[in-house]
């Protein structure tokens, strides 16, 4: 399965509050007006001007496995090389808001917007997150729509540069999917342009497949340790966060 | 004098046109340039780095600070030149070649301005030979190189091997920062600082110049 798509803006816009600032320490009363302000024109900027869209296709587990390898360059034990020998199914993915947006950042700091393309910057990395969650579960809705999924399965995405994955791990990943279609490119640094772009894989399977320790030596260095969260909310409203993708 | 407090006030407040009308009126009632710009800019830029520091308030309000800050600058700059007052130092920033990311370069850019220091933005993906080229034309004392990516990090160690091979190493310091580099990091590669994030990068900018 290659599956070439796009989302509404509205689908994969968040509210920005992860940014300090925003998800200060006034959790009753909100941020200061000013501040409001500004994330509420950065998700108006962010509706006219970000194009999610995605690319998706199945690998086998043997195949993936030439790809984790990558330049070779992993940490000897990490969770995506866990997960992906546990998943039923795996599918390699990159997903972007498109150039617009990174353009418009970069001309808010040069005309010395500074604040509103902070918060401009933060909503759509956020939001480049969210874009490939909801590209996760495109997936797997795809395969239980195909029977090739039980309803109760969950599908997360894993990225290189995090959790051990070396961020060199994305070549491979290029070279076999060929993202070129929806307009992303690497570079020699392995940075992705447009830049609010994500690519990974996504892991399908038993909930139980994601469910790991965050014990990784690399674990120390982490700060966020996002991987609880996401663990913790696998399965959670997924109804209605399907019914806000469309193809 | 309370037109500098009001300009301090304002400038916390991250009114631009604000501060544009006072640094006028500043000037019209006799205060000279320098006076406005220590007492009133910088002096507020300084207090908005405090409740930065304390989390009183966040980078949101400290960017809306620091284009209040560049409103007042824009009207006294010609006459700083005319002054002949120089910046607390000059500094040359960057993000390291093959890295794209601009956000916490400009961040360091925007507080060093708001300090006082003349800044010499790069921009990104710059060359170690630029770096060393630049600090050299503009006889800077520092330069800040940013990375994000752990690849780009190396890049930041040819820089100052750079800056040694051309003789620099005494007269231009090399400060670094990045979500993915470090205190070790910056001692591993031989850079002579650190920066956290953009207000401890200021602080340890103003260190490196002041010198042992």
């Amino acid at each position: 399965m290659r599956d070439a798509f796009t989302f509404d803006a509205v689908a994969v816009r968040t509210e920005g509050y992860s940014l300090p600032g925003l998800k200060g320490p006034w959790a009753a009363s909100g941020p200061p007006e000013r501040v409001s302000a500004l994330a509420v024109e950065a998700r108006e900027i962010f509706l006219r001007l970000a194009r999610p869209r995605g690319i998706l296709e199945d690998i086998s587990p043997e195949a993936f496995a030439a790809v984790y390898r990558g330049e070779g360059l992993n940490e000897p034990r990490t969770p995506v090389d866990e997960i992906s020998t546990r998943a039923g199914r795996l599918a390699l993915f990159v997903v972007t808001l498109g150039e617009e947006v990174s353009g418009e950042i970069a001309r808010l700091f040069e005309s010395r917007d500074f604040a509103l393309g902070y918060v401009l910057d933060g909503l759509a990395s956020e939001s480049a997150d969210r874009t490939a969650g909801l590209a996760a579960r495109r997936y797997l809705d795809s395969l239980i729509a195909l029977g090739e999924a039980r309803e109760d399965w969950a599908a997360l995405n894993y990225s290189p540069g995090y959790c051990g994955w070396h961020i060199s791990g994305q070549r491979r990943l290029f070279d076999r999917l060929k993202p070129e279609e929806i307009r992303v490119r690497l570079n020699e640094s392995f940075l992705m342009r447009p830049l609010k772009s994500v690519s990974g894989v996504i892991a399908a399977g038993g909930k139980e497949i994601h469910d790991f320790s965050d014990t990784f030596e690399f674990c120390s260095e982490c700060e966020g340790h996002g991987c609880r969260q996401r663990i913790v909310s696998l399965g959670a409203a997924r109804g209605s966060e399907r019914e806000q993708w469309r193809s | 004098m309370e037109i500098l407090s009001h300009i301090r006030e304002t400038l916390l407040q991250g009114d631009d046109d604000g501060v544009r009308d006072l640094t006028r009126t500043a000037l019209a009632a006799g205060l000279t340039a320098r006076t406005v710009l220590d007492e009133g800019l910088v002096a507020g830029m300084g207090a908005v780095g405090e409740k930065f520091k304390c989390h009183d308030i966040f980078l949101p309000e400290v960017l809306l600070a620091a284009r209040a800050m560049y409103a007042g600058m824009d009207v006294l700059q010609p006459l700083l030149a005319g002054e002949g007052v120089p910046a607390l130092g000059k500094v040359v920033i960057g993000t390291v070649q093959g890295d794209l990311h601009d956000i916490g370069k400009n961040l360091v850019g925007i507080m060093l301005k708001g300090a006082g220091f003349e800044v010499i933005d790069l921009g990104h993906d710059v060359s170690p030979e630029k770096f060393v080229e630049a600090a050299e034309r503009e006889r800077a004392g520092v330069i800040g190189l940013s990375a994000l990516l752990t690849t780009t990090m190396p890049v930041m160690g040819k820089v100052v091997e750079a800056v040694r091979s051309r003789g620099l190493a005494g007269s231009v310091r090399v400060i670094i920062g990045g979500a993915p580099v470090s205190e070790q990091f910056a001692r591993q590669i031989g850079a002579d600082s650190y920066g956290y994030d953009a207000a401890s990068a200021v602080e340890r900018v103003r260190a490196l110049l002041k010198g042992p």
